[in-house]
This record gives C-alpha cells, sequence and structure tokens, in this order.
C-alpha cells in the first residue's frame, strides 16, 4: 500500500495540519510516512501545499511531481496540481470559490461542499476536518480511530476539547462523499 | 506503535538529538531553514534538566565565538544556523580547526549566493568540504538524508569531533530540515561531569586542579613559523588518520548496475525513487550516496565506476561534489551533472529524463567523445 498525496490551498486554511493530522495517524497506524511542507514566506492569502506520503514500505523520496490523490482547496492550486494527478488517482476539490471546475476523465473527481458545511455547522475551524473526512472515505489507508489518535498528538493538550468537534467534522466529511 | 517512535522534522530531531547526547551549550541565532533546532531546544528548557545552556546570540559572529570558548573548556558544544549565517562563522571556524577543538557546527543550506533564498539548497558543499575559511584545515563532514540521519548525525559528530579533536559539520538543506518522518532518538545520556572531561580532555582549560598543576592555554596564534608548520604538520596527520578510518556512504543497486548515480542528502532520496521508476523500465542504474562528504569515498566510488557506462551526479547547485567525484574516476568514464539552483528542488521524472539525455539516449561514439 502507497499513497502519495498533496494537500493544498491558501494559506490559513489548514492545509499543514491537515496533512500533519494524517502524518500522525499513520504513525499510530505503524506506516511509514513523509510530511514535506511547501515552507517558506506562504502566509495567510498566499498559497501552502504539503506533500504527504503513507507507505507500508520504506519511502524514497519525500518529493514527487505526482500524485495519487490530490485535496485541492483554491483554484490556484487546482490549476497547479489537476495535471500531477496519476491516472486512475483521485481529487478531491471544494467547489466554494472554484471558477474553473477540473475537466479531466481519467481520473476520479469529488466535489466535496466543505465551506457549505462549515457554514451550516458554525465552526470555520472545522474546514479542513471536513476534506480530511472526505478524504478518508477516498482513500481508507488510516482508520478514523487512528486519525483521533494522531489528533491527540498533533494538538497541543489546550485544545484537545476540541477533538470531539474535530470527529464530528471528519464524519461529515465522510457523509459529503456522494457514492 | 512503539512508544518510542516519533513524528517531528530534521531540525527538531537535532534539538532534541543534542539534549540526550548530554550536549552542554548550543549558542545559535535564528536564520532559516533551520529555525526550528533554537525553537526546539527553548521550549523543551534543557537547562532545567539536563543543565545543558541554550542561548540565542546577538549574531552568528557570537554564536560560533561561544562555541569556541566552550570548546576550549572541553564541554561539548554546537551550533546551527543557514548558509549565509554559516558564512558569517568561517573565522571562528577556522580558528576553531586550528586550535584543535571539538565542536558541532550544523548547516541546513539555502539558496544563495548572499541572502539567496530560503528553499532547499546544497551549494555549500565546496565552502563545508574544502576549507570555508582561511589556512589548510578540513572538517568532518556528514550529510544526513532522513530525520533518523539528523538525529544520529549529532552524536556522531560529537564523537568524532572529540574522537579527532576537529570541528565536524552536519550538512543539511531545507528538505530534511523541513520534513517530518519517523525517528528513534537516543537514550538521554548524562552530561560528562568535570573529572570525566579534566580525564577525557586533558587540553582543555579548566584551571589547576587535582592532577594537573599546571594551566593549559589554547590559541590559534603561533608567530614562530617552525613551530607553526610543525602544527600544520600535526593537522595533516589527523586528517589522514581520519581519510583512513572515517568514510561513511550509502551504495544501493551497486551490483548489476550500467549506470551510476550520485547523489548526497536529501536529493540521494529523490535519485532512489527516479531509480526505482528505471529499473521499472529496466534500466540498471545505481547510487552511491556519500555521508561524509569529507572524507569523501573516493575508493568506493572508483570501485563501484568500474563497470558502469556512465555516473550522473545530482546535486542542488551548479556543480561541486561533481569535482570529486571525477577526482574519484579520472577519465574512465563520463560524469555529467544535474542540477537546480536556488532553492528549486529536482523531482524523480527530471533526474530520469537527465539521465536519458546524458547517456542513454546517446550513440555510443557521442559518449566516447564526452570522455
Amino acid at each position: 500500500m502507497k499513497d502519495e498525496i498533496i494537500i493544498a490551498g491558501f494559506g490559513g486554511q489548514g492545509v499543514l495540519s491537515m496533512g500533519k493530522i494524517l502524518a500522525y495517524a499513520a504513525l499510530e497506524n505503524d506506516l511509514e510516512v513523509t510530511w514535506m511542507p511547501s515552507y517558506g514566506p506562504e502566509q495567510r492569502g498566499g498559497t501552502a501545499n504539503v506533500t504527504v506520503i503513507l507507505s507500508d514500505e520504506e519511502i524514497s523520496s519525500p518529493v514527487l511531481d505526482t500524485y495519487d490523490t490530490a485535496v485541492i482547496l483554491n483554484q490556484q492550486s487546482l490549476d497547479k496540481f489537476e495535471s500531477k494527478v496519476k491516472p486512475g488517482g483521485v481529487l478531491i476539490y471544494d467547489p466554494y470559490g472554484i471558477h474553473h471546475a477540473p475537466t479531466r476523465t481519467d481520473i476520479t473527481i469529488v466535489p466535496v461542499d466543505a465551506m457549505e458545511a462549515t457554514i451550516e455547522m458554525g465552526q470555520a475551524k472545522s474546514y479542513n476536518m471536513i476534506l480530511l473526512g472526505a478524504l478518508l472515505k477516498m482513500r481508507p489507508d488510516v482508520p478514523v480511530e487512528a486519525v483521533v489518535r494522531g489528533l491527540k498528538k498533533a494538538l497541543p493538550e489546550r485544545h484537545h476539547h476540541l477533538i470531539p468537534a474535530n470527529e464530528a467534522a471528519i464524519r461529515k466529511g465522510m457523509d459529503l462523499v456522494k457514492q | 506503535m512503539k512508544d518510542n517512535v516519533k513524528l517531528m522534522k530534521g531540525n527538531e530531531a537535532i534539538a532534541m538529538a543534542a539534549i540526550r547526547y548530554g550536549c552542554d551549550g548550543y549558542f545559535g541565532y535564528p536564520i532559516t531553514p533551520q529555525s526550528e533546532v533554537l525553537e526546539t531546544l527553548e521550549a523543551e528548557m534543557p537547562w532545567e534538566t539536563t543543565g545543558m545552556v541554550v542561548l540565542q546570540a546577538e549574531s552568528e559572529l557570537a554564536s560560533i565565538n561561544m562555541v569556541y570558548g566552550g570548546a576550549a573548556t572541553g564541554k561539548a558544544v554546537m551550533t546551527s544556523s543557514s548558509s549565509p549565517g554559516v558564512s558569517l562563522m568561517q573565522e571562528g571556524i577556522s580558528y576553531l580547526a586550528a586550535s584543535e577543538l571539538p565542536a558541532l557546527i550544523v548547516n541546513v543550506m539555502r539558496g544563495g549566493p548572499g541572502l539567496g533564498t530560503i528553499h532547499p539548497s546544497q551549494s555549500d558543499y565546496f565552502q563545508a568540504t574544502k576549507g570555508g575559511g582561511h589556512g589548510d584545515y578540513h572538517l568532518i563532514v556528514l550529510a544526513p538524508s532522513t530525520v533518523q540521519e539528523m538525529a544520529d548525525f549529532v552524536a556522531l559528530g560529537f564523537d568524532l569531533a572529540f574522537k579527532y579533536r576537529t570541528p565536524s559539520m552536519i550538512l543539511a538543506d531545507g528538505v530534511v530540515g523541513q520534513m517530518m518522518e519517523k525517528v528513534v532518538l537516543p537514550e538521554q545520556r548524562p552530561r560528562r561531569t568535570e573529572e570525566e572531561i579534566h580525564l577525557q580532555c586533558p587540553w582543555a582549560v579548566t584551571g589547576k586542579h587535582k592532577g594537573r598543576d599546571k594551566r593549559n592555554i589554547v590559541t590559534s596564534l603561533e608567530l614562530d613559523s617552525a613551530i607553526m608548520e610543525k602544527n600544520n604538520e600535526r593537522f595533516q596527520r589527523t586528517y589522514r588518520e581520519i581519510e583512513k578510518n572515517e568514510v561513511r556512504y550509502e551504495a544501493r543497486y551497486i551490483d548489476d548496475a550500467e549506470y551510476l548515480i550520485v547523489a548526497f542528502g536529501s536529493i540521494a532520496r529523490i535519485c532512489m525513487k527516479a531509480i526505482e521508476d528505471a529499473r521499472k523500465e529496466g534500466i540498471k542504474v545505481g547510487i552511491i550516496r556519500p555521508i561524509t562528504l569529507w572524507p569523501f569515498p573516493y575508493e568506493a566510488i572508483r570501485k563501484a565506476a568500474a563497470n558502469v557506462k556512465g555516473i550522473l551526479c545530482v546535486e542542488l547547485n551548479a556543480g561541486q561534489m561533481i569535482e570529486d567525484v571525477r577526482l574519484a574516476v579520472s577519465d574512465s568514464v563520463p560524469v555529467t551533472h544535474y542540477g537546480r539552483m536556488g532553492g528549486i528542488v529536482p523531482n524523480p521524472q527530471e533526474i530520469l529524463d537527465a539521465l536519458r539525455r546524458d547517456f542513454i539516449d546517446k550513440p555510443a561514439n557521442a559518449q566516447e567523445e564526452t570522455k
């Protein structure tokens, strides 16, 4: 099993955190994992992305040019990464703020109305967890239980009371994926 | 999951490994992409546990001179910085080498020259391996490619520095500094006691004490050229010893290789992916990853080159390590270079394309010309 994932969007949307929680979940599940951020002058409003690789074997390169799975949170990232999804791969995106929807026919495209659901739930900060839920539905690389354990590792203790809300958002995201 | 397996950034691993080594002092000044070293040390507050000193100096010059001072007293001390900051430290590093002081210097390289970018680079290879500061000296240079090696090379760097009484350097890059992966940290070791330092470092400036009635002086200044030449001869003997004993490298897929890639640090891992892809297509490529950049694994590369049609050096620079690879193989096999600069990291496909362009798609007579 190997899943090469790119998560990309605006800085401040929780892109790096989503990757980090997924990485901790992989650690909890005894998988090999690398988490490589686009570090640098990225800031709120700028673009940010993170490459997360989950595998049951040793991982060579933490840097990739094509991906099995893409989670896309804004138009710039869609423009940049749509062509980078391997044929047969999965592209999850939030249509909110997207003017040109993805057009490829050789990959599975999964629109997830995460922003809408966030507003409905009244929890702006759960946005990235809804998309993580969608990712876990499409790619059950790690069980939700491992993700919840991963949240405990990824979040400082003062935020642990938010874990149930995060779990609810993950499950909401899973439900949003239309079969 | 085993409890001792952690997920962390390479920079964080360096900080944690330093505390666990029983490091006595860290002196540094923040700079991207290695600021997490100092941040992690400050967050861990080791002065309350092991007694390790962690100090943010006013500049890189101050940091390296604090290292010099600490090292002169026989303490295990270190600093870390990134390319422009390490340039500022070169005078102090030369003085450390000339005073035969053990210390650990970490350079998490970024794109240069000048202030450059904050993104990954390997353009300080020359600086790290060929001197950097003035005078005839070498550092022991370790190039980690994983977060685990970032942690492991702290102890290795200190141990070698003390064994040979010479500063050593971890030459990392922004990729391995910033990425997170699994790591098992070493067991906590106690810091050495004053008595142990007296015993293990008879050269250190520890004052007169039981068993020692003369004072030591640590200096790099020697105005008598005859003595200074003797000093240099002693340094060179040490370097020859290090070259004999401490060469380290990793070789993979060498046995049946028709082509060889030589790459170090995180880029060697990107090359590994390119090699995995190449082998799926039946292209037999192997890799040598120098772990010590100085001393350089000339002999290993010479041997591996005996049966290959070409060597591709992949570096995040315009071609620096390639000079050592060429020294290793003379003109026996064509050696070419693929590099990205200024903070751009190549992907596996680019590396495979470079290999095809230079060797595989080229007719044999064209290769002869390259020779």
